[in-house]
């Protein structure tokens, strides 16, 4: 149960930061109101998001021919493609190109598997450098920190953070708290590392399995750069990201970016399709695509779970929770936080590590009222739930069974003998209302801060015997 | 939910499920409904071998604890009649839920069959009896919070409202963020009671902001966390608490003189 008393101390720091929570909140407020205003009709964004739910699932059905033929067409192309099982061959590959070229310098675009990989550390300790060029990951980086959101890695902090953050690791350039100075100076720190770096790392959202085309959205350009100033490119991904063909790409980048931010568009959207051709002026000589499995095939192994899969990393799901909204990102303790995160990061990383998450939601169906490709959110945390706690030991699930403890599964038992027999019931219920004078008024945290419920002289079953409604 | 739901017609019997919270809590709730129902002169029958519907274990993994829970209550509606229920939460359960607590096991159609007759008690008022409700009570300015299971799991938010909106002398406001989870979540206030307090705060605060002078819900469970809340905490206009009053005792006080 140590992982519950982790988590609960998280959660307590970060509820008890009214910076952090503001920060959350606003944030949240904004995002969604973003998302609702780039959905103006609702059978529009009905009808896409039943199409981007095809789209992804047909994907995964078909995903081991697609991942082949993905292979084959980005060879053809002259992408080099590279498979890691785990997170420590899909590092070992990157440092091995690095090594290749007697390279030093990285400068990245924004990668979640990157993340996953925690590549930067791994790296740093071989002696290279990687610099973030996202905005957000370029302040969590100079802050020490892990993204607290899947696409706005900074989000918890406020702009007066980020100032006295960037005055603090840059003190030559003059303290400001104007958005437009601040990316200004980043964008000057990072101009320079552009050009220096001999690699350049990012991640992908798409991977077109037809034509070999990596596309990858963002709104700052430092993708592009990332990806075409440096000599050498290297792409990383989970192999879920695989498409079937080229006509799925605008449906899903249409979802994507109306969920994720209410554009009707990002500002940049890169199709790479190749490394520089003879005859060409610019573009990286070599392109990497590095394809991640790390535990995705486990999780495609059951028929239910499985739906995780389809997710296209918008983030409208932690947007929209009102626990994430609550208790921020990091609170969760794992990469990926809110709905999806508490689904998937069990299932990677053991129910035993982060059995937690999925009951720290109230089941109350956000998430999956918003999810761009309808991800049955609340129904994976269900069953996520059932998975910790049965002790049948036949499911795939890692850490299956490894949050049942003795005493909860003799209460519920005990409960369901008084709930399955009524006369059991009956008298139950008849024992509280009789004694109801002697319920205590503090029961738990409950009464902390809510008055404690208060038990009725007659139950219902008793007033409907007196009403008559008792019988046909 | 997108799916169109199909309304029978109006019946001359329908079963009703009081929920165990109304039952040890709110049982005035449980005979409202079921006055508002016969008012409209349908037979209501009140099993009493009903128990509870089985959420808390299935919502916590229990899912074979669930299943002895949920064969009791089936036992107990054994003709084709409406059962009607006064709770958003706990109609979810019944309808879209124990399919899948069966599904695969022999039981499975006879749980589908009896999924089918559930309805929760606003949206059988409103499209099965086409209520007409005639309002009696003064003035009053009341805030709704439906039930997130009761808004998305049973797409009943707009019968809720509906009903309100046939009283003359009731004022609906609205509160912010309306459509957010009050923080209830059944075993979740249990498990994380400082995440659920923060939300419940958040909730009741912005109720009270709107200056209403009462509460109503369809869902026990919520108002039991929201109004236990600003008891507590003395949050409401001038210093009162907020009343809270499940939407079928609502209705049933401000209508019943008309055919008593």
């Amino acid at each position: 149960m140590q992982q519950k008393a982790e988590f609960d101390q998280r959660v307590q720091e970060a509820l008890n930061n009214p910076q952090l929570r503001s920060n959350f909140r606003i944030a949240m407020d904004g995002l969604m109101e973003k998302r609702s205003n780039a959905f103006p009709d609702k059978s529009f964004m009905e009808e896409l998001r039943v199409l981007g739910s095809k789209i992804r699932a047909n994907a995964l059905a078909k995903q081991p021919e697609l991942l082949e033929q993905l292979e084959a067409n980005c060879t053809r192309n002259g992408i080099q493609v590279h498979w890691a099982e785990t997170i420590e061959q899909a590092n070992r590959i990157v440092l091995e190109i690095m090594e290749r070229h007697n390279a030093t310098r990285m400068i990245k675009g924004k990668s979640m598997v990157s993340e996953e990989m925690e590549m930067n550390h791994f790296l740093e300790a071989q002696g290279k450098s990687c610099i973030e060029s996202d905005l957000g990951e370029y302040i969590i980086q100079l802050d020490h920190e892990t993204p607290s959101h899947i696409i706005a890695p900074a989000i918890h902090k406020s702009k007066q953070e980020i100032a006295k953050l960037f005055k603090a690791k840059h003190p030559d350039i003059p303290y400001s708290e104007d958005i437009e100075t601040m990316t200004r100076s980043a964008r000057q720190v990072l101009r320079s590392k552009f050009y220096e770096a001999e690699i350049g790392l990012s991640g992908v959202n798409f991977a077109v399995a037809e034509t070999g085309t990596l596309c990858l959205v963002e709104n700052e350009g430092n993708g592009r750069m990332c990806t075409t100033v440096p000599p050498v490119h290297i792409a990383v991904t989970g192999i879920e990201k695989v498409l079937e063909k080229l006509s799925d790409v605008p449906p899903l980048l249409k979802l994507l970016t109306r969920s994720a931010s209410g554009q009707h568009i990002s500002t940049y959207f890169n199709m790479i399709s190749s490394p520089r051709k003879p005859g060409e002026r610019d573009g990286p000589k070599e392109v990497h695509l590095v394809l991640l499995d790390n535990q995705r095939s486990k999780i495609y192994e059951d028929d239910e779970l499985f739906d995780s899969l389809r997710c296209i990393r918008c983030g409208a799901c932690m947007n929209h929770c009102p626990v994430y909204t609550r208790i921020g990102g990091h609170a969760y303790g794992s990469l990926i936080p809110g709905p999806i995160g508490s689904c998937i990061e069990p299932q990677k990383f053991g129910l035993d590590k982060f059995g937690v998450l999925p009951t720290a939601s109230t089941l109350c169906g956000a998430c999956g009222e918003v999810c761009p490709v309808k991800i049955p959110l609340p129904k994976l945390l269900h069953r996520l739930r059932y998975e910790q706690v049965r002790d049948d030991h036949t499911g795939a699930t890692n850490g299956q069974g490894s949050q049942r403890s003795g005493k909860e599964a003799m209460i519920w038992k005990l409960w369901s003998w008084a709930h399955a027999n009524p006369a059991v019931y009956r008298s139950g219920t008849r024992l509280a209302s009789l004694f109801r004078g002697a319920i205590p008024n503090k029961i738990g945290p409950w009464t902390r801060v809510r008055t404690a419920p208060k038990i009725a002289p007659k139950s219902l079953h008793q007033l409907a015997r007196e009403e008559g409604f008792d019988h046909e | 939910m997108s799916l169109i739901q199909h309304y029978p017609d109006r019946p001359e019997k329908v079963y009703f499920f009081g929920t165990c919270l109304i039952d040890l809590l709110y049982p005035q709730a449980g005979l409202a409904g079921m006055r508002l129902i016969q008012r409209e002169g349908v037979q209501v029958i009140f099993p009493q071998d009903q128990t509870c519907c089985g959420q808390p274990a299935w919502n916590s993994g229990y899912r074979n604890e669930t299943r002895a829970v949920v064969l009791n209550q089936i036992r107990c509606f054994p003709k084709d009649y409406p059962i009607v229920v006064p709770s958003g939460s706990c109609a979810g359960m019944m309808r879209h839920h124990y399919p899948e607590v069966f599904k695969g096991k022999p039981e499975e159609a006879l749980v589908n069959e009896f999924s089918q007759r559930v309805f929760e008690l606003t949206e059988f008022l409103v499209h099965v009896l086409k209520i007409e409700l005639k309002d009696l009570g003064e003035p009053v300015k009341v805030a709704l919070h439906t039930a997130c299971s009761a808004r998305r799991e049973m797409g009943v938010a707009d019968e809720h409202e509906a009903l309100l909106r046939q009283l003359g002398n009731v004022q609906l406001v609205e509160q912010a963020r309306k459509a957010e989870c009050c923080g209830f979540g059944g075993t979740f206030a249990v498990k994380h009671p400082d995440i659920s307090a923060a939300m419940v705060a958040d909730k009741a605060q912005a109720i009270s902001d709107t200056g209403a002078d009462q509460l109503v819900s369809g869902d026990c469970g919520c108002l039991m966390n929201i109004t236990g809340h600003m008891e507590h905490q003395g949050i409401g206009p001038r210093n009162h608490h907020i009343k809270g009053q499940h939407i079928a005792s609502f209705l049933w006080e401000r209508t019943h003189a008309t055919k008593s």
